[in-house]
């Protein structure tokens, strides 16, 4: 749900958030600007408005990783690895719902292998995986995804350097300003200590709200597990302008 | 997921920011992944002739049709290859048309990335956009909003790109307060041709001497 640029946001706590230059996580060397961020004392219209993809027409399938490979296909062809439900809420700094907002995710195949021309990781691909998904949140700001759960993989960083198992979840937002990109990892993953992105968070409370939690209410029994990562986008001020109507 | 704490000022911290990484292509532009593209897909064509000759056009792709070709260059002076770009701009009036769809002429939002072919080049489609107005009443210069995501990129990266044919209302852009001006040019988009659709070239440095100008709001 897009607004008017008359509301401004919750100034984004950078010291919360990761640093852009994090040594040991060595692409970001070269990735990450040296000269300090220009405040824009005044947000406009740029700033506060984005798109509101409400009226974006998805697939059936688009929240469901388990079909979304080959739609249709569930008796000859589902995905090997940990069914999963994975749902929560999107909600500002205030808690108020953020409906009719696009998440995007995307992930790894149970093998930790990504179906993306330049992933070359031994792993194998699985035919019914394509490791893609989105949806809409409601006007309660819920959304819902299946999947399986990922599985780590290795990256050039260090020589033994290995990604816990995550998924990558993308959220637009009421506007550009809220725009967000991060990753859900999961609870109990001996991995996540270790990991020099997860590392390029400085507060191990940060690290937390980034990590699902196991939700056995949610589990369907004898189906699926199911994970709850709740989204927190920046809280909307109301009012930035008098309103002249 | 239990929510976190509420901080001193009783608010809920946002959610932190993690690099997008290499594969990002695979969640937010599939085709350079390799994937099979969905029935809709926000692609780099942000506004188009062959979505108003579909229908719906009612003068949504008015405006003088352009293209824009980038890259992205990090601190060693090489191209980022894997980066994914997303554009956000206004109509030829200078209005933020924010109800999204896909079938229209004009479309606001885009990505783009660059091919395995492209040597790191990624472009995008559109109007060049109309002057907005500014909260102190000024207008502001035409300009395109940019987002940065890439491995190695921990939180995306923000800037805008103007053009430089539009040195009278770039000088006067309001948003130029803000921004040292030996940094200005960093964010100058250079008109490349004239023809059917003019191009203009944008080169974003993440650092250097002419670091491009990124912002915080
Ligand atoms: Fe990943």
């Amino acid at each position: 749900m897009a607004q008017n640029d008359r509301t401004a946001f919750v100034m984004r706590d950078r010291s919360w958030h990761p640093r852009p230059y994090a040594p040991a996580y060595k692409t970001s060397v070269a990735r990450s600007p040296q000269q300090a961020l220009v405040s824009l004392q005044t947000p406009t219209a740029s700033e506060l408005t984005g798109p509101d993809f409400d009226h974006f027409a998805l697939g059936l399938y688009d929240n469901d990783l388990l079909l979304n490979f080959r739609p249709g296909t569930e008796q000859d062809g589902l995905p090997i690895g940990e069914r999963l439900i994975v749902y929560g809420r999107v909600v500002d700094q205030y808690n108020k719902p953020v409906a009719g907002t696009l998440v995007e995710i995307w992930q790894a195949n149970a093998g930790g292998r990504y179906r993306h021309k330049k992933d070359a990781y031994r792993a194998p691909l699985d035919p019914n995986f394509g490791g893609v998904g989105r949806t809409i949140t409601d006007a309660d700001g819920w959304y819902r995804f299946r999947t399986i759960k990922p599985g780590p993989y290795p990256w050039p960083n260090d020589v033994n350097s290995w990604r816990p198992a995550h998924i990558h979840v993308s959220v637009m937002g009421p506007s550009i300003s809220t725009r967000l990109v991060t990753q859900l990892y999961f609870e109990g993953d001996p991995l996540i200590p270790l990991c020099p992105i997860v590392h390029t968070l400085d507060d191990p409370d940060a690290v937390d709200t980034l990590t699902a939690r196991l939700d056995m209410a949610a589990a369907r029994p004898m189906d699926c597990l199911a994970y709850r990562f709740d989204i927190v986008t920046r809280g909307a001020l109301q009012t930035y302008f008098e309103n002249q109507s | 997921m239990p929510l976190p704490t509420r901080n001193s000022q009783g608010l809920y911290p946002e959610t932190p920011s993690q690099t997008a990484g290499p594969f990002v292509h695979i969640g937010l532009a599939l085709d350079v992944a390799g994937l099979t593209p969905r029935e809709q897909e926000i692609g780099s064509n942000i506004a188009s002739a062959e979505a108003e000759a579909e229908g719906e056009g009612e003068g949504e792709g008015e405006g003088e049709p352009i293209e824009i070709v980038g890259t992205v260059i990090d601190g060693n002076g090489d191209t980022v290859d894997d980066i994914l770009v997303e554009a956000w701009q206004a109509d030829a009036h200078g209005v933020y048309q924010t109800d999204y769809r896909a079938d229209r002429a004009f479309r606001g939002f885009g990505r783009t990335a660059p091919g395995a072919n492209d040597a790191g080049v990624w472009s995008l489609h559109t109007i060049k956009p109309g002057r907005v107005a500014h909260p102190n009443g000024q207008p502001m210069a035409p300009h395109i909003n940019l987002m940065l995501f890439a491995r190695g990129i921990n939180i995306h990266l923000h800037t805008r790109l103007y053009f430089d044919d539009e040195h009278e209302a770039n000088m006067a852009c309001p948003l130029f307060d803000a921004v040292p001006p030996s940094r200005r040019d960093t964010l100058i988009a250079h008109r490349e041709q004239d023809g059917a659709k003019p191009r203009y070239r944008f080169v974003i440095r993440l650092q250097g001497p002419r670091e491009t100008v990124f912002f915080d709001f």
